[in-house]
């Protein structure tokens, strides 16, 4: 995977032109998307809202590279997604995405300082500059002195910051969160969003937001409205704006 | 890379230390019970092979009957050996040192009140000769006691203390069984043969004297025979056998109803019964050892499916396949070669321990221990590559939604 792939020509980071998904066959298939165009610029802050099932989870999936459209085209930076084998999707995960669960995803019984270095070690950093980066990314997100605690010794909010943590320190070109703020009380999601809104401020990464709060929308700059696996409406959010 | 995964490895183990434990038991009882036999092995056969040398290489026995040849074969019945047997081998015969007719019985060696079983071997000075075993004190048979059979005895050390204690016996009468003989001499000690059994309990007699008062019959069980320096035993061994198929009357074609064997066989004899129980443990081992990887199949499998989320995470942070094969490959591995050398280090001790209570050298045999690892590790392989290809071939939005 080459580090330099080719920007499309009108500067879209992510577009998504007709993609549909469908799960299983025959008369039980789902059709969780059914046609979507999508793009997304490079330093932009987008908040997807729906109702539950509108195929929110499953978009970002396919934005992220986790998963692969039924039909459409996706383009990333102006690569066809699409034809990448699963080893290519994961080099250009480890490269250019950075992801944050709703469920946080960390590793239990490790340390947060591992869980941060975590994606470092797949990118064959060595150890010395992996600890210093993984300390810069929790000092970052206001975690020093949690180095050393394990997940279980965390709260919440501690933990969800410990996972943007690890979805910065490779200073990702796109931040995917699906549900940041899901298991959070307001103050911690609010937290969790300024630092959300300072990380697409301040270092320009395009951050793409699932999320059902329209509290937590409103720090976008544009927010996209999903409805029975299409794009109902779009519309410019209250949040800083390039 | 490799150095992280092996840490990582190392963790997940050290995390369930009774169940990682558990698992590679097998694996180290079947390394330790091999490195234990084999090293046991080698040292017995390291022993035998020095107390044959100190035995004397260029000895042969000739004997009635068949030889260990042939796996449970017809034993023919065959005529006994006599005097005349050993006389004409030892007129027709060149290259030979001495040749010595043998015959042998246990007996009560009894003097006063004291009361000693021993061995009692019939047969002439050319025995003392053919096993190159001085006098430690006394005399040897006169031509007159051997001729007439009397009731003469040189007995071995270990009969000395027993019926003695620290009194010379020389000159002194003791009863073997029936048979009340008078002491001449005393041999100088040999100590234990390999097979475990002391070789100074014995009484030397004329072999005359054995056959008449104890065995009460004319036979020669043994003709023991020497071949003078630089002779080979093998030509020797064919000038006897022609000579006795010829005294025997054996028919061309016909099999041997004697034996004529060397050290050299005794040695090779011994050294087969140490192979085949190689051969045994050794299926022992790969029992063991596959019951062992299957332990490991077993544990990795269930640690894959716990550890599903944090497959999840590493696939969609960007981990590709191989790397997360080798990190579950590279943990059975561990797993598998930490019970080699759990078994290994267990195994030595064992053999160890062993061999100083049975009394042989403690050989190390540093090719079976490399072998031994190498085959641990490589169960962890095998065994480990089903569960990892599992971990590898996940689906990570499946993977992260796992409970
Ligand atoms: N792996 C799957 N197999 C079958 N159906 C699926 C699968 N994943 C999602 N779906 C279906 O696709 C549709 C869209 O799901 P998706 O998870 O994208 O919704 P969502 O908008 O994220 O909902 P929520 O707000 O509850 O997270 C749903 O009807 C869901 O049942
Ligand atoms: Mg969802």
């Amino acid at each position: 995977m080459n580090d330099h792939a080719p920007e499309s020509i009108n500067g879209s980071l992510i577009r998504l032109e007709g993609i549909t998904k469908v799960y299983g066959s025959g008369p039980a298939a789902v059709h969780a998307l059914k046609g979507v165009d999508l793009k997304i610029d490079k330093g932009e802050f987008v908040a997807v809202m729906g109702p539950s099932g509108s195929g929110k989870s499953t978009c970002m999936n396919i934005l992220g590279c986790l998963d692969t459209p039924t039909a459409g085209a996706y383009r990333f930076k102006g690569v066809d997604a699409g034809a990448l084998s699963r080893d290519q999707r994961a080099l250009l995960r480890r490269n250019f995405l950075g992801f944050v669960f709703q469920g946080f995803n960390l590793l239990s019984r490790t340390s947060a300082l591992e869980n941060v270095e975590l994606p470092l070690i797949y990118r064959g950093v060595p150890a010395r500059e992996r600890h210093a980066m993984a300390r810069d990314a929790l000092h970052t997100v206001g975690l020093t002195g949690w180095e050393l605690h394990t997940p279980a010794e965390l709260s919440g909010g501690q933990q969800q910051r410990v996972a943007i943590a690890r979805a910065m320190v490779i200073e990702p070109e796109v931040l995917m969160a699906d549900e940041p703020t899901g298991n959070l009380d307001s103050t911690r999601s609010r937290e969790i969003m300024e630092l959300l809104c300072s990380f697409n401020r301040d270092r320009g990464v395009t951050i793409v937001m699932v999320t059902h709060d329209a509290g937590m929308a409103g720090y976008a700059g544009r927010i996209i409205r999903f409805l029975d696996g299409l794009i109902d409406s779009e519309e410019p959010g209250g949040g800083y704006r390039p | 890379m490799i150095w992280e995964t092996f840490v990582l490895a190392l963790r997940a183990i050290r995390r369930n230390v009774l169940r990682s434990f558990l698992t590679i038991l097998g694996i180290v009882i079947g390394v330790a019970a091999v490195i234990t036999m084999v090293t046991l092995g080698d040292g017995a056969t390291e022993q035998v092979r020095a107390d044959i040398s100190s035995l004397g290489s260029n000895m042969l026995q000739v004997r009635p009957g068949q030889g260990f040849r042939g796996p449970g074969g017809v034993r023919i019945p065959s005529e006994r050996f006599k005097i005349s047997d050993a006389q004409a081998i030892e007129r027709e015969i060149a290259g030979l040192q001495a040749v010595a007719p043998t015959a042998n019985r246990s007996a009560q060696a009894i003097i006063g009140n004291r009361n000693w079983p021993t061995s009692v071997m019939g047969s002439t000075n050319d025995y003392l000769r053919v096993r190159d075993w001085p006098l430690e004190h006394g005399r040897v048979f006169t031509e007159g006691e051997l001729h007439s059979g009397r009731a003469v005895c040189i007995l071995g050390t270990t009969v000395v203390k027993e019926l003695f204690g620290d009194q010379d016996p020389l000159g002194a009468f003791i009863r073997l069984d029936r048979l009340s003989c008078q002491v001449v001499g005393v041999l100088s000690s040999k100590g234990q043969s390999s097979f475990g059994q002391d070789q100074d309990n014995m009484v030397l007699v004329p072999l005359r004297a054995l056959q008449r008062r104890i065995a009460g019959n004319t036979d020669v069980e043994a003709v023991m025979v020497s071949a003078m320096d630089g002779v080979s035993t093998e030509a020797l061994r064919e000038d006897i056998e022609r000579l006795m198929r010829e005294r025997r009357r054996i028919a061309q074609g016909r099999d041997d109803d004697f034996h004529v064997r060397d050290m050299e066989e005794i040695v090779s004899a011994l050294t087969s019964t140490t192979r085949v129980l190689t051969a045994l443990l050794g299926a022992v081992a790969a029992v063991s050892l596959l019951v062992g990887g299957i332990g490991i199949m077993n544990i990795m499998l269930v640690s894959v499916t716990e550890r599903t989320r944090e497959i999840g995470t590493r696939l969609a942070i960007g981990a590709r396949e191989k790397e997360v094969l080798m990190q579950f490959l590279i943990e059975a591995v561990v797993l598998s070669s930490l019970g080699g050398i759990f078994g290994i280090a267990l195994g030595l001790g064992a053999a160890a321990l062993g061999a100083h209570l049975l009394g042989v050298p403690f050989v190390f045999n540093p090719g079976i221990v490399v072998l031994a690892f190498v085959f641990s590790a490589s169960v962890g392989v095998v065994f480990g590559f089903f569960p990892a290809r599992q971990a590898a071939r996940m689906d990570p939005i499946e993977a992260l939604r796992h409970e």
